[in-house]
């Protein structure tokens, strides 16, 4: 069970132990770390798991799907860290990670 | 309900073949549930041969939709987002009815006005406004909430939002009225009125517009200054630029509007919903979205197959018209739980399909959910309990899901 790091926007930190296969919105929501609103549910179709992560970890994830660009393209907070966080699936290779979250979700 | 008419608009007596969910006498009449109860059931991706509009395909189940949604390449939303087609010499094109990359320049141009910094600023706003219409209200006496209440805050949210004239702002109300009524949408507002009264909402604008060139855009946070000085915006043309204003106005109006009013008539329906959130305010963030849910403001959106496409078996044609319907998806019982009910303490409230999903997911929704947290924050402040004393009278529209009346007592504490 890979370790999450979640940071909030106010600097608060939450370990999490997330599932192998499960997405990191899905490790957010079931662990109710504040910030992720998720409202579709996984479908990469509302843009309100938005999290940011910076380019070391970034390098170690799949690149995003073009649906994922298109819906990170509605945020006009979008950086290059952004990313959504249902489209990121939890595995051994991203142990560790830092994801840190947005002042809101659009 | 007249005997007569329950006969005729009987959904199981009558062949699947000859259904039209699209018909605005169905919505209102308060009869289409049970004709998309027995879609879901019997025939989920159902083909219309015949309506008002021509064929069309309804669409009628949650993940079905969210399927479509989705898929913005195969469904496109050019031509418009309602079953009507719009007419070539009054075609007010706007960014819900374009798609990637025009669509996307042209949201981003204006999203800023309900971005969360933004409405932190205006929450203050919204709140003291709602507390002087509401301390304005008669207390014990019969009155029309739709017009007291719903109209009056949300027209004056717009008009905050666009800065516009303050005395004038009914104006707003009767554009917004006027663009989803018309007859080619099943409307009883004859085309001609339509389209005079929108000529007269561009010409207003347009006067706004030609002042706002000259604010400072770093200053102003309204939406016409957004767009005037937006180097993707600025050069719309006349029925763009109207286009884009009758979407935010009704995008702004007559959902959360509607939404308003049907929160009270719910709680009427459901008392001991009513009776929760009297007893624990926390409540209320997770009401609201299921208000949302439950009024469906708008019953459907419309798309266009620009290829061949196969769902459940059946094959929408290149250049076929989807009705995607929300007012469906929101009771598909294999999705939400008891449907039927309105319960206000949902484990996952904002799972609905009001404001769709994808890229044209409802770009307000947040505004939206704070208009109506702030309204019943206020109203739970006030009052005991609201009475609703006769069935609302309801809107002569498939597209916009709303109330003309709804009559109500306020019960002091």
């Amino acid at each position: 069970m890979p370790t999450v790091k979640f940071i909030e926007f106010n600097g608060t930190e939450h370990n999490v132990e997330a599932n192998n296969g499960e997405s990191i919105m899905v490790a957010a929501t079931s662990n109710l770390i504040p910030g992720i609103d998720a409202d579709c549910g996984g479908e990469c179709s509302c843009a309100t798991c938005h999290v940011l992560i910076d380019a070391e970890w970034r390098a170690k994830l799949e690149p995003s799907t073009d649906t994922e660009e298109s819906m990170l393209d509605l945020n006009p907070d979008r950086t290059e860290d952004s990313r959504l966080s249902c489209q990121i699936i939890v595995s051994d290779a991203i142990e560790g990670i830092k994801i840190n979250l947005p002042e809101f979700q659009y | 309900m007249s005997e007569a008419v329950q006969l005729e608009r009987n959904p199981y007596a009558t062949p699947l073949e000859e259904f039209d969910v699209s018909d605005a006498k169905l919505f209102l009449e308060n009869t289409h549930w049970g004709y998309f109860e027995r879609l879901r059931k019997e025939d989920p991706v159902h083909y219309c041969k015949d309506s008002m509009f021509g064929p069309y395909w309804s669409i009628t189940k949650f993940n079905d939709i969210m399927e479509i949604e989705k898929n913005h390449e195969v469904f496109s939303s050019e031509g418009g987002i309602t079953l009507a087609d719009r007419p070539s010499d009054f075609n007010t094109v706007n960014f819900i009815s374009l798609d990637p990359p025009r669509h996307d320049i042209q949201r981003k141009a204006v999203t800023g006005v309900v971005a969360p910094m933004n409405l932190a600023k205006l929450e203050p706003i919204i709140r003291a406004r709602a507390a002087q219409i509401l301390d304005q209200l008669p207390i014990g006496e019969v009155f029309n909430w739709v017009e007291e209440v719903s109209i009056e805050l949300t027209t004056q949210m717009l008009a905050i939002l666009f800065d516009f004239p303050f005395e004038d702002r009914r104006k707003l109300t009767y554009w917004s009225d006027m663009a989803t009524s018309g007859e080619l949408n099943g409307g009883p507002t004859p085309e001609a009125d339509r389209r005079a009264a929108l000529l007269e909402c561009l010409e207003v604008f347009t006067g706004l517009w030609n002042e706002r060139v000259h604010r400072d855009p770093a200053e102003a946070i309204d939406l016409i200054t957004m767009m005037a000085h937006n180097p993707h915006t600025q050069d719309m043309d006349p029925m763009e630029y109207l286009g884009n204003l009758i979407l935010l106005i009704v995008g702004g109006n007559d959902t959360t509007r509607n939404s308003i009013s049907g929160g009270v008539y719910f709680m009427h329906q459901f008392p001991e919903e009513f009776e929760k959130v009297k007893n624990d305010r926390s409540l209320i963030p997770a009401m609201v979205p299921e208000i949302i849910r439950y009024q469906t403001p708008l019953a459907y959106m419309r798309r266009r197959a620009t290829q061949d496409y196969e769902i459940r078996g059946k094959t929408i044609k290149e250049g076929d018209k989807v009705a995607m319907w929300y007012v469906s998806a929101n009771r598909d019982e294999e999705v939400i739980d008891h449907p039927d009910q309105f319960i206000i303490d949902r484990k996952r409230p904002r799972h609905h399909m009001s404001f769709g999903f994808g890229i044209h997911r409802c770009m307000g929704n947040r505004l939206a959910e704070m208009q109506l947290r702030i309204i019943w924050e206020e109203i739970l402040k006030r009052f005991d309990h609201i009475e609703v004393t006769g069935e609302p009278e309801r809107i002569q529209s498939s597209f916009v899901k709303g109330y003309a009346t709804l009559n109500t007592i306020i019960h002091a504490k």
